[in-house]
């Protein structure tokens, strides 16, 4: 996985709140088999009309965001389903950072399993933000190791994560790799705690 | 100290813990179907990897399978998924209900009905319904393709503990409201994220009165209100359903799992991190009338009027979800007509939910320019309603009876509502697009969902009750 360390980039903003997994990917897209391919159809409904046209209001597709690797939504983003293509798709696309004053838990974690840093903003950080918001400032700079975001005009803001998550994406490390570490410790449970309730707990 | 039930399970689970950091979980089921599986197994092959633990492991079809004829999918890609997930089962040595089987089902119905769904588990599946299986007194919760890849290779999962919530109901439903009606009423009264980051325990007598289908009802909808799991303290009426299921412990092992499930609902004095309290006998039959289960309310309320709202954001979003859903500020969804309505879904398309659609349906016909069907949610429930003659109940009246699967629950398959058309449903999600692109779902109860077939329209079943209770079921002669 693409290490995440410090990120500079475009902003497309998305002020709405409680943005669903099935909008972010609807489900005619989930029959693929892969986990590439699905940032063409990222938004799709909100994206394009029925017959396959750009609506020219929707953020994505305006002039000032082509190329922006920054999202910044409203409350409560990624809730719904647990299909981690809406994670896939958000990558796929280039976002390498989703900024929102909170997000559904799933969406969340999917969120560090693909390289994507999702901030949680404080009220302070998203009242700060109001000029990102209104469009008068497009880029933002983020600092993983010092878990800020940067505003073009210098101020800065803190932001919380865990710390575990944090040095998942600084090493770009696959977790299951780090899980098989634990090896020996899964050993000793299923054989201390696991076993003695097979013939209650086993198929 | 005093435990939870939460974590009393939690806590014999917990392999290891990082510092500062999650715990590593054991999975003691891990339930699996086509759509978020196949690039779990492709990343395992990858890697040269392999199942840890395929006796825990369990897959059934249904998101993708059509309903009319199941075995004839003629979706390239569906077909695609399907066959993927038999050969991965293959591969892997994993346990498949597929089409044949008498097992198949929607995920969340079977797992229970199958006796796979245990008090006491640690259950996952890559689908955020699994809260469902909470009902029993197990932590289940769903979880993404790159966790389902994880537990397939080690049977743990890195989990941060959740709080834990307490709902307590109070008092009694009236007649005509069921526990979809109470968790939706709960959604609208607190919203879509107030469960977010909690393990939502229901309790209180109104939950030791419900049957197992109807807190399944219950625990399955917690994820809509952002809890990813939701339990319910196991007790007689959970062990009574659970005897005698196909994999469910059975004599000597039967007698050692009770010993342990009676020592399972939170001690006295434990505490939770939050705690609600919810009167149910004000609740009434409950309709959505917006874009996500949080925009709902009594069928007999005023929709909501943008300029009421307090903020910005929330002014946006009712004006958006009012266009959406082609609905005037200010009236009702009484008499508001329907063109489609679906009884299914892992929420409400479980034996019970058929009877109670199947009473008010009874000796009456479904309106004219309405599209109905009803779609059992396993082959178990499709048999054994038409073992009590439902489904003659059901086609009698003008219902399409299909074969089991998620359907028109989030149309993957060919079942789809056209745009702009209605559905009352008895699923999860009211979603824009969910059940086809410009759809306008309204999630309802099952009797509800009758009720708006044969009225054509939207209706209070309540006031049918009343015409019941004076003439007796299944004497009134269509409408
Ligand atoms: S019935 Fe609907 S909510 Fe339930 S598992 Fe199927 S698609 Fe998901």
């Amino acid at each position: 996985m693409e290490p995440f360390n410090q990120h500079e980039g475009k902003v497309a903003v998305l002020n709405r709140s409680n943005v669903d997994t099935d909008q972010i990917i609807p489900k005619q897209f989930l029959k693929r088999i892969e986990k590439t391919g699905f940032g063409d159809v990222l938004f799709y409904d909100w994206r394009y009309t029925p017959d396959g046209k750009e609506r020219p209001e929707f953020p994505l597709n305006q002039e000032a965001t082509q190329g922006a690797t920054i999202l910044l939504a409203g409350h409560n983003f990624g809730c719904g389903s647990s299909r981690e293509h809406a994670v896939w798709a958000l990558r796929d696309y280039g976002f390498r950072a989703i900024l929102a004053p909170s997000f559904a838990d799933i969406f969340y974690n999917n969120c560090f399993k693909n390289g994507i840093l999702p901030i949680s903003l404080s009220d302070t950080a998203w009242t700060g933000l109001t000029p990102v918001i209104r469009g008068e400032m497009t880029r933002l700079t983020i600092d993983l190791p010092h878990q800020k975001i940067i505003l073009q005009n210098g101020e800065s803001y803190e932001f919380p994560i865990a710390d575990y998550a944090k040095q998942m994406l600084l090493l770009g490390l696959d977790d299951i790799g780090i899980t098989l570490r634990y090896q020996q410790d899964i050993d000793r449970y299923e054989l201390n705690k696991r076993q003695p309730y097979q013939r209650v707990y086993g198929l | 100290m005093p435990k939870t039930l939460f974590d009393k399970i939690w806590d014999a689970h917990v392999v290891a813990s990082a510092e500062d950091g999650p715990d590593l979980l054991y999975i003691d089921l891990h339930l699996i179907h086509e759509v978020t599986s196949p690039q779990a197994f492709s990343g395992l092959r990858e890697a040269g990897r392999r199942v840890r633990r395929p006796d825990c492991t369990f897959a059934t079809m249904d998101h993708n399978v059509p309903t009319d004829h199941p075995k004839d999918v003629k979706d390239e890609t569906a077909r695609l998924q399907l066959d993927t997930l038999k050969k991965n089962c293959e591969d892997f040595h994993i346990r498949l209900a597929d089409l044949d089987s008498q097992e198949q089902g929607i995920v969340h119905v079977i797992g229970p009905e199958l006796g796979l769904t245990l008090p006491g588990k640690t259950i996952v599946c890559g689908d955020s319904h699994t809260s469902t299986h909470g009902a029993f007194g197990a932590i289940a919760f769903g979880i993404g393709t790159s966790e389902v890849e994880h537990v397939l290779a080690t049977q743990c999962l890195w989990q941060v503990r959740p709080k834990t919530m307490l709902v307590e109901f109070h008092g009694k439903c009236a007649p005509g409201v069921t526990s979809k009606d109470v968790i939706l009423a709960v959604i609208a009264k607190y919203g879509v994220g107030f469960g977010t980051g909690y393990a939502v325990e229901y309790a209180g007598e109104f939950v030791a009165g419900l049957s197992m289908e109807a807190r399944m009802t219950l625990c399955n909808m917690s994820i809509e209100a952002g809890a990813r799991a939701g339990l319910i303290a196991p007790d007689d009426v959970t062990f009574a359903y659970l005897k005698g299921r196909n994999y469910a412990p059975s004599g000597a092992d039967w007698e050692q799992a009770l010993r342990l499930w009676r020592d399972m609902p939170s001690d006295d004095g434990a505490v939770y991190d939050a705690v609600v309290s919810f009167d149910v006998s004000e609740v009434e039959p409950q309709v959505t009338w917006g874009t996500n289960p949080g925009m709902g309310g009594s069928i007999s309320d005023v929709l909501p009027r943008p300029e009421d709202c307090a903020h910005d954001v929330e002014r946006a979003n009712v004006e958006k979800a009012l266009e959406y859903m082609g609905l005037e500020a200010g009236t009702t969804l009484l008499g508001v007509p329907v063109q489609h309505v679906f009884i299914g879904s892992c929420t409400n398309g479980r034996i019970e939910d058929l009877r109670a659609a199947a009473r008010i349906v009874q000796g009456r016909h479904v309106a004219s320019g309405v599209r109905a069907m009803v779609v059992p949610g396993s082959k178990q429930v499709k048999q054994q309603a038409e073992s009590e003659g439902l489904d003659a109940v059901f086609q009698a009246a003008g219902f399409e009876w299909r074969e089991p699967g998620c359907s028109m629950c989030l149309g993957m398959n060919p079942d789809l509502v056209p745009a702009g058309e209605r559905c009352a449903s008895t699923s999860n999600r009211n979603f824009e697009g969910r059940q086809g692109r410009g759809a306008r779902t309204h999630l309802v109860s099952p009797m509800m969902a009758a009720a708006a077939a044969i009225a054509g329209e939207f209706v209070d079943v309540r006031t049918w009750l009343d015409r019941e209770e004076a003439i007796g079921f299944g004497t009134i002669q269509p409408a």
